[in-house]
């Protein structure tokens, strides 16, 4: 008989976790993670694996597991994905492996993204097999930016013997995952061992290197690389453009979230960076950085934390379980809510002045457009305001790449299968081509370009 | 891990570093900034370049002591001693050409960074009219190397105790009203300064540029932090910067955005004195 739902999680309660930046979930036991796995139904055509963007073999880990042969399960994990700990913890498994489960179809689809996540963690505890790194082809390949992308294109390159030097504008490895994706979402240490799990296999890693400026890419191709991958991230943080933005208070997720995950602010004055928070904070947005940014300011100590999106909850783009979790530790959602203007005394932001909306005819993205309210201008109060409304690409690299060919948002046009830019020998993957997009599919995109690169490199 | 080469005292909390960057040495030009961390629990610092050899890979700063971080250098970081982090060229170059005749305006701090700039405007072969100012006389610093990239030169103490009393923005005044054909100012110092500066070159129509201090994190162009407005547009100082169209510049907002943190940064430095002074006595 199979088991109609998931095995449960143990996590810390909403009330406890936010007075910590501890992860919230705990993990599985050696039980429950075989419990779990027991409910695949190891179907022939395996949906999952089609499901996944960097194409696990999601059945014969999950057959492991259940079998309890854990280090078999990571080996098969790994063959494929290079970061299984980041993933199990942030992918959106529920459009993707788990959205396409057999199982899912009557029940609750396998837990794939926990058993991954016990399977990474088990691994840590665990001494492993170095990962095998096929003989020297002498080929070199520079990578700009240590994100997603560009981390799983170093990896896949060096596995296949070539020669592969990271290189990040800021002071650690890890982009997004590192200032971005909170601590409690995603431990800093689980991102720095799986980096270090690339430097042992070769990967050199260079921090501080402002690509574009130090070295363009043309000097790069002409200085030695046989390629170069660019995965820069959509790092440029977008603004309302509505009055008083300037005002103090006012951050782009990024700023807050940096502050918070890279430089520890919430560790101030240990840690020299600080962070004004206040009681009540706003914040504007729906997606997953509007989540973590909302869940942050209560760790941080605010006592209200509000988020404000202009559609309805149905149009959320935010993963359910991180609205889920928010809702749980208290974020009080105000939907159908649009900013005007923010509101200030003193240069120090007071309030934001919004309109209340509703929902009309479906507009590009096939969500219906929210149109406002005659009327309905209000204020609501606020310490600060926190703007999670997305980012554009990152401007350095493209600013200094003549020739480098751009869509109309500025992202890098690049082959969806190869990553092929029109620059021969540049390819590119990740949010700086698909703007902001997931951490996995960045992986896909990083994965695939690799095996662009190997065969365009191999051709020299 | 970047070495500090050579320290100079410059005047009271202010330091001269050179610190071994050759990537940046190679490459960095008057009007950049570099990022600095003192160490794993340091905040980034941005400080704007003075100079770079680029055959010996020393990247010329100028830091004053005005915060914990930038006082912990200070005291304890010496010739032989190593920053963590440090990376480069960031923001846009100066905008060199031949202008003509260019006025070059250097308050406090900001002589340093003016420094280089003066200089290559001399090379490009403009005549390079300097105007710097302090304080106090022991708060002045380069006249030297101003003086020798300048044609003509003005020293201006706010106290008199040195050069002309008064404030930068007067012999500025002074050649504008003159009628000299001036054609480009750089006036780079306190924001308040800069303001004046500005208000005063607007009148007579000469295209003016300044070069913002405001706050960063990254200094990359992914916080945000350093936003200001320009004109009717936002701009971040760190990459579409540092220096902007001084008749454009919303210096208030700047003066505010600059002072949110200074309570913080005040608990953060008297913390550090309180640690330093228990640290001697014990």
């Amino acid at each position: 008989m199979i088991r109609d739902k998931q095995v449960p999680m143990r996590e810390q309660s909403g009330a406890e976790r936010i007075r910590n930046f501890d992860e919230v979930p705990y993990g599985y036991s050696d039980d429950e993670a075989a419990a779990e796995a027991a409910r695949c139904l190891q179907c022939r055509n395996a949906p999952c694996i089609a499901g996944c963007p960097v194409g696990i073999d999601i059945p014969a880990f999950l057959l492991a597991v259940k079998e309890r042969d854990t280090a078999r399960a990571i080996a098969v994990i790994k063959t494929s994905n290079a970061l299984p700990a980041v993933c199990g913890r942030v992918c959106p498994q529920e459009t993707q492996c788990q959205g396409v489960c057999t199982l899912g179809k009557r029940f609750e689809p396998v837990a794939i993204g926990r058993l991954e996540r016990y399977c990474a963690d088990w691994e840590s505890t665990h001494p492993a097999a170095p990962t095998s790194v096929a003989p020297s082809t002498g080929r070199r390949v520079a990578v700009i930016g240590a994100g997603p992308a560009g981390l799983t294109a170093a990896g896949e390159l060096r596995k296949m013997g070539h020669d592969v030097t990271v290189y990040e504008l800021l002071h650690v490895a890890g982009g997004v995952l590192m200032y971005g994706i909170p601590e409690f979402r995603l431990p800093k240490a689980i991102v720095k061992r799986e980096i270090d799990g690339l430097r042992q296999m070769g990967v050199r890693i260079e921090v501080n290197q402002v690509i574009g400026r130090i070295a363009t890419v043309h000097e790069m191709l002409a200085g030695g690389f046989d390629a170069v991958f660019i995965g820069t991230g959509a790092g440029l943080p977008q603004f309302l453009g509505i009055p008083g933005e300037g005002l103090n208070g006012v951050y782009s997720a990024n700023e807050f979230l940096t502050r918070t995950n890279l430089m520890r602010a919430y560790l101030f004055p240990e840690y020299d960076t600080p962070l004004r928070v206040g009681r009540r904070v706003i914040t504007v947005g729906g997606g997953n950085v509007a989540m973590d940014s909302a869940r942050t300011a209560l760790r941080l100590g605010a006592e209200e934390s509000l988020i404000v999106y202009r559609r309805s909850e149905e149009e959320l783009p935010a993963r359910r379980e991180e609205a889920h979790h928010a809702k749980e530790e208290g974020v009080d959602f105000h939907f159908l809510t649009n900013p005007i203007a923010f509101l200030g005394e003193n240069g120090r932001v007071t309030g934001v002045r919004c309109l209340r909306m509703e929902l009309g005819e479906p507009d590009a993205s096939g969500r219906r457009r929210p149109v406002p309210v005659a009327g309905s201008e209000f204020e609501m109060q606020a310490d600060s305001v926190i703007v999670a409304i997305g980012n554009g690409p990152h401007p350095l690299v493209l600013q200094t790449t003549p020739g480098l060919e751009l869509n109309r948002w500025g992202n890098i046009v690049a082959d969806p299968e190869t990553g092929a830019t029109s620059i021969p020998g540049v390819f590119a993957g990740g949010d700086i081509v698909t703007g902001a997009a997931t951490v996995i599919e960045a992986m896909g995109a990083g994965k695939r370009a690799a095996r662009a690169i190997d065969a365009f490199v191999r051709a020299k | 891990m970047y070495k500090i080469l050579e320290k100079r005292r410059l005047g009271p909390g202010i330091q001269e570093y050179v610190i071994l960057a050759p990537d940046v040495a190679r490459v960095g030009k008057a009007g950049q900034f570099i990022v600095l961390r003192l160490h794993e629990r340091g905040e980034r610092i941005p400080l704007t370049i003075v100079d770079c050899d680029p055959k010996g890979g020393g990247v010329t700063l100028v830091v004053q002591e005005v915060g914990k971080s930038t006082r912990e250098m200070g005291e304890t970081f010496g010739v032989g001693d190593s920053v963590l982090d440090f990376a480069g060229p960031l923001g846009v170059a100066s905008e060199i050409e031949r202008y003509g005749t260019v006025i070059c305006i250097g308050g406090g701090l900001g002589i340093a960074p003016l420094y280089p700039i003066a200089r290559d405007l001399k090379r490009a072969g403009n005549t390079v009219i300097g105007i710097i100012g302090a304080r106090n006389k022991e708060l002045l610093f380069y006249e030297d190397r101003m003086r020798a990239v300048c044609d003509e030169f003005h020293v201006m103490t706010d106290d008199g105790s040195y050069g002309r009393k008064g404030f930068v923005s007067d012999p500025l005044r002074e050649i504008l009203a003159a009628g000299r054909p001036i054609h480009r100012v750089w006036a780079i110092g306190p924001a308040i300064m800069m303001k004046v500066c500005a208000k005063v070159t607007k009148e007579f129509s000469v295209p003016t540029v300044v070069s913002l201090n405001s706050v960063m994190i990254d200094g990359t162009g992914m916080c945000g932090g350093c936003r200001v407005e320009v004109g009717s547009a936002t701009k971040f100082a760190c990459v579409d910067g540092p220096e902007f169209d001084g008749h454009a510049v919303d210096f208030d907002l700047l003066m505010a955005r600059q002072k949110f943190y200074a309570e913080e940064e005040s608990c953060s430095l008297e913390r550090y004195l309180a640690e330093r002074k228990g640290a001697e006595t014990r």
